[in-house]
């Protein structure tokens, strides 16, 4: 029993690994129809549940299993349950637009489960294979679910778009990190931390290493120059798994980004932080432009999430504790922001058929005010204005680079967010100042709870916001940097 | 009525009005008269409830009063206070906001409720912004003031409004942020956002230029200074009468008031360094848009640019550094709260009748509306600085206090004064006096007694703080006593160093 006991730390996984076998096999067995898958995927999110509560409700204390290899500490508790949230809130909302696609099957679920366990390992990764392996569970399935439209083409070519580049990323990163093992002697997170000091600064090696291995962390978080299958398999995939795609992988791989960096180089931060400012920069600047002439809304909000790492990655350029709890803070407030403009987005349909241009946004004020004043809300906090929940994002993530030193990169940070700002309010004014046009069907149940709550959080955070910058301090802490 | 201290009073005017949105959002929005009548009560009572603050306060204390402090989001507090500077204008916010309501009674036609709804949302921030004492928590309520503004502009405003409000927002968020990142630096290097506390902390030289060169930014939008001006223009020409009435009132003011909170106390050497480009701004402002105004056909965009001017003064005035200069750019940005407010009133009522806002539409109105006449005299002659009007009080100041320190600018700044006679006796003329030629205009009516009430409180007010200026002046006196002596010991201690 105490042996049974001693992977405790790892009942969550175990749960969801268990559950998606179970329902897999419930699926397979029973007969394919709607309620049928549609009772799996309620009960999917109920084991995603089940298991965020089990992550909240395990010891305070760090604890490492498989020799290190799988570390549970505050900040792996952190980045899972907003993981948990991220898929569980992106599988509840997408009933009503699956059953209309005939794309509600029960492998879906089960995709999502597999996929969030390999996040979920990613976290918790304290070693160069647990980060590979996770990383690999959770691609696959992905890979799978971009492509899951299967008679529409464009879902086709963002499935086969994703699994190449992804497939190219992973390679590089594999790369990057025998190189690190080589000349680390170690592939354990603790053993190459303790090895790659900052005396070890001019091996080049090593720094080949790392530069492989963040492209290809930098691929799987969408920054730039690595981005560019984004906006293709954003706008191919059906929007559902779209917004999955762009709340729980993004933040599971910054969270590994962070492992690999802050954990496992803390020594080498003169060296990661000209690439991960360089990479922020850039992501920033190509968020803020490219989206403005965005006519389609899954392209814009592809544009703007790539934007809205770049501003994630500030906060990790300051390469301090501090900078750190920032990206946290950011990647908290970015999931309530992404799950809410999706739900909006799967709103957006007339008798099931999705609705993408933003264009039909027009006067949605006058004759759906509800939808109209959420979409507003998350589209000003997107914006950074105050006192919504983004603006705190950003000030964090600015914070901690004026802190570190780096003022220009806060400058430029904030005018990239003018810039950007411009397509968000664009999006308003289509909304609140144009003609009306025909009305979009009513959105189901649970696309309304995900926005209601999501619009909640964003408007609600600035008088309650200590619980999440608690949280966020306190898994910072995991690091020394 | 004494206050106990320890009730959170600022914080009830400024959370007031969003309890009256709370009650507007449940009202059906068929249901418009009792709209209309919730938010003009709710800001009515607020007035009220505000003017417990004027008469509890003690003008002989320089420093902060009503002070309320409770922990927030970690190192930043919320923390809500008032001295001689900041509280004249929440009690001018929650003076002008009836006047707003009232003046969209029968104008505003369609989705009343949002539209009451971001007034009153407005009216919060606008209140918070003079009466927080902490900078995050400044800067919050600075900048959330830009959504509702952007909305009402967009949504009840004229034909180019979108290009009006696109225009507001991204030129006020331009400037907002690079003041941020200063915030933050000043966080840095202090270790707190107390503003109290950081009126008293010492930035070494060079780091004060930067920050004073951010904070610029903002509140050279916001005033507007020129050449950061022309964003006003649009707005006003295209927001609703109402909007832009608080846009000129009170939103202009913030610039003001930030230069006063944060420019001179916090960073004195650099505005000292920085005088001379701050007066010729000012002065350029000054005689630039008079002349401007002067060519105008619409008549809000001449009162927007009258705006301009007028600003120049305050801008001027407050970076002569001496008490008088202080003392006449508050009056003035006061006074201007009331006049211009009063203008756009004016254009309000005519635009009601006539739906048009060119002024070669008009002509000769005395002859149909005598008592409207009389009205828009005062704020004419208000505007243009007559004395026995309020509007001379805070120009005569601002040049004494402009001749002190440089009588140059002093000179031509002056000559301000005569261009703004011009532009405004020339609408005045165009407008009301000559012959009745248009057949539309014969039909006017005179003015109702709704907008009896709007323009009549602001005729007595302008005149009575023309002739008695006292309680204004007396209520400032003080806190600029102190801001102008611990810049003359800033001054004199960075002297000392260099040497």
């Amino acid at each position: 029993m105490s042996a049974l006991m001693s992977y405790a730390p790892l009942f969550p996984e175990i749960l969801l690994a268990v559950g998606a076998m179970a329902l897999l096999m419930l699926g397979a067995f029973q007969p394919e129809t709607d309620g049928n898958a549609e009772t799996i995927s309620w009960l999917a999110v109920i084991l995603m549940v089940i298991a965020a509560i089990l992550v909240a409700q395990g010891s305070g204390t760090t604890e490492t299993l498989f020799d290190g290899a799988y570390v549970n500490d505050a900040f792996a508790r952190f980045m899972k349950i907003l993981v948990l949230g991220g898929s569980a809130g992106a599988l509840l909302m997408s009933a009503q637009f699956l059953r209309h696609a005939k794309m509600m099957k029960f492998e879906l679920p089960v995709l999502v489960v597999l996929s969030t366990i390999g996040m979920m390992i990613m976290v918790s990764a304290g070693d160069l294979i647990a980060l590979y392996l996770g990383l690999e569970l959770m691609s696959l399935a992905l890979y799978v679910l971009a492509a899951f439209r299967r008679d529409d083409v464009r879902s086709s070519e963002a499935g086969l778009k994703y699994f190449v580049l992804g497939a190219l990323s992973s390679g590089m990163l594999l790369y990057g990190a025998s190189l690190i093992y080589g000349f680390t002697g170690s592939t354990d997170f603790a053993t190459i931390a303790r090895v790659a000091t900052s005396a070890e600064a001019s091996n080049l090696g090593l720094i080949m290493g790392l530069v492989f291995l963040l492209v290809g962390l930098a691929f799987k978080v969408s920054a730039v120059p690595f981005h560019m299958w984004t906006p293709d398999v954003y706008e191919g995939s059906p929007t559902p798994i779209t917004a999955f795609f762009a709340a729980a992988p993004k933040i599971a791989a910054m969270g590994l980004l962070i492992r690999v960096v802050a954990g496992a180089l803390p020594g080498f931060v003169a060296q990661w932080q000209q690439i991960i400012i360089f990479l922020s920069i850039a992501s920033m600047l190509l968020g803020a432009f490219a989206a403005i002439g965005q006519t389609n809304i899954k392209r814009l909000m592809a544009y703007s999430s790539i934007g809205n790492i770049g501003f994630a990655l500030v906060g990790l350029a300051a390469g301090t504790q501090e900078g750190v709890e920032a990206v946290l803070i950011y990647l908290a407030i970015y999931l309530a922001m992404t799950l809410g403009v999706f739900a909006c987005m799967l709103a957006m349909q007339r008798d099931g058929e999705p609705v993408e241009d933003i264009a039909e946004l027009s006067g949605l004020w006058t004759h759906n005010g509800a939808l109209a004043f959420v979409l507003a809300t998350l589209m000003f906090s997107l914006a950074g204005i105050p006192p919504l929940a983004g603006f705190f994002g950003k000030l964090y993530v600015f914070k901690a680079a004026v802190d570190a030193g780096l003022l220009w990169l806060a400058v430029l940070g904030v005018v990239a967010s003018v810039v950007a700002a411009f397509y968000y309010i664009r999006i308003i004014k289509v909304m609140y100042f144009d003609e009306a046009r025909a009305a979009f069907s009513p959105a189901g149940k649970s696309v309304w709870a995900v926005m209601a709550l999501s619009a909640a959080v964003v408007l609600l955070f600035v008088i309650a916001p200590a619980t999440l910058i608690d949280a966020a301090t306190a898994a910072a802490k995991a690091f020394k940097l | 009525m004494t206050l106990s201290p320890s009730t959170p009073i600022l914080s009830i005017i400024t959370f007031l009005p969003l309890a009256g949105v709370v009650f507007i959002a449940m009202l059906n929005a068929e249901a418009v008269r009792n709209i209309r009548w919730v938010a003009l009560w709710t800001t009515l009572i607020t007035f009220a409830v505000s003017l417990l603050i004027w008469i509890n306060f003690d003008t002989t204390n320089a420093g902060f009063q009503f002070v309320e402090e409770r922990a927030w989001l970690g190192p930043f507090k919320y923390k809500m206070g008032v001295d001689g500077v900041s509280m004249l204008f929440v009690i001018l916010t929650t003076f002008i906001m009836p006047f707003a309501i009232l003046a969209s009674w029968e104008s505003i036609e369609t989705n009343i409720k949002e539209y009451m709804i971001a007034f009153l949302a407005l009216e919060t921030l606008m209140i918070g912004v003079f009466s927080a004492l902490d900078l995050m928590l400044f800067y919050l309520f600075f900048e959330g003031g830009l959504i509702p503004m952007f909305l009402i502009i967009g949504v009840w405003g004229g034909k180019r409004r979108v290009y009006a409000s696109f225009k507001f927002f991204l030129y006020t968020l331009l400037g907002s942020v690079l003041m941020l990142v200063a915030m933050l630096a000043m966080y840095g290097h202090a270790g707190t956002t107390d503003i109290p506390t950081l009126m008293t902390t010492k930035f070494p030289a060079d780091m004060q230029w930067w920050l004073w060169l951010a904070f610029f930014a903002s509140f050279a939008v916001k005033m507007p200074m020129w050449p950061v001006h022309t964003w006003l223009p649009d707005a006003h020409v295209e927001a609703p009468t109402a909007g832009s009435v608080i846009l000129a009132a009170i939103l202009l003011k913030m610039g003001g008031y930030g230069f006063l909170r944060f420019s001179l106390p916090m960073f004195p050497l650099a505005s000292h360094d920085l005088a001379p480009m701050v007066f010729a701004l000012s002065v350029v402002a000054i005689v630039y848009t008079s002349l401007v105004a002067l060519a105008q056909e619409d008549v809000k965009k001449l009162i927007a640019y009258s705006s301009v001017a007028h600003m120049g003064f305050v801008t001027m005035g407050i970076f002569t550094m001496t008490a008088q200069g202080l003392d006449g750019a508050i009056f003035q940005m006061l006074s201007h709260g009331l006049v211009s407010a009063a203008l756009f009133l004016c254009v309000g009522v005519v635009y009601d009748r006539m739906h048009t806002r060119e002024i070669a539409a008009y002509g000769g109105l005395v002859e149909r509306m005598p008592l409207y006449a009389f009205c828009f005299m005062v704020f004419t002659m208000a505007n243009v600085g007559l004395p026995g009007t309020s509007g001379f009080v805070g120009e005569f100041l601002t040049l004494l206090g402009a001749f002190k320190a440089n009588t140059t600018v002093a000179a031509i700044a002056t000559l301000g004064v005569i261009l703004s006679a011009a532009y405004a006796l020339y609408l005045y003329r165009r407008m009301i006096f000559g012959e009745m030629t248009k057949p539309k205009l014969k039909a006017l009516e005179d003015l109702s007694p709704r907008e009896l009430v709007i323009l009549v409180p602001l005729v007595v007010l302008i005149i009575f703080f023309g002739v008695y200026p006292a309680p204004v002046l007396d209520v400032t006196a003080a806190s600029v006593a102190k801001i102008v002596s611990n810049y003359e010991t800033a001054i004199s201690a960075a002297a000392q160093i260099a040497k």
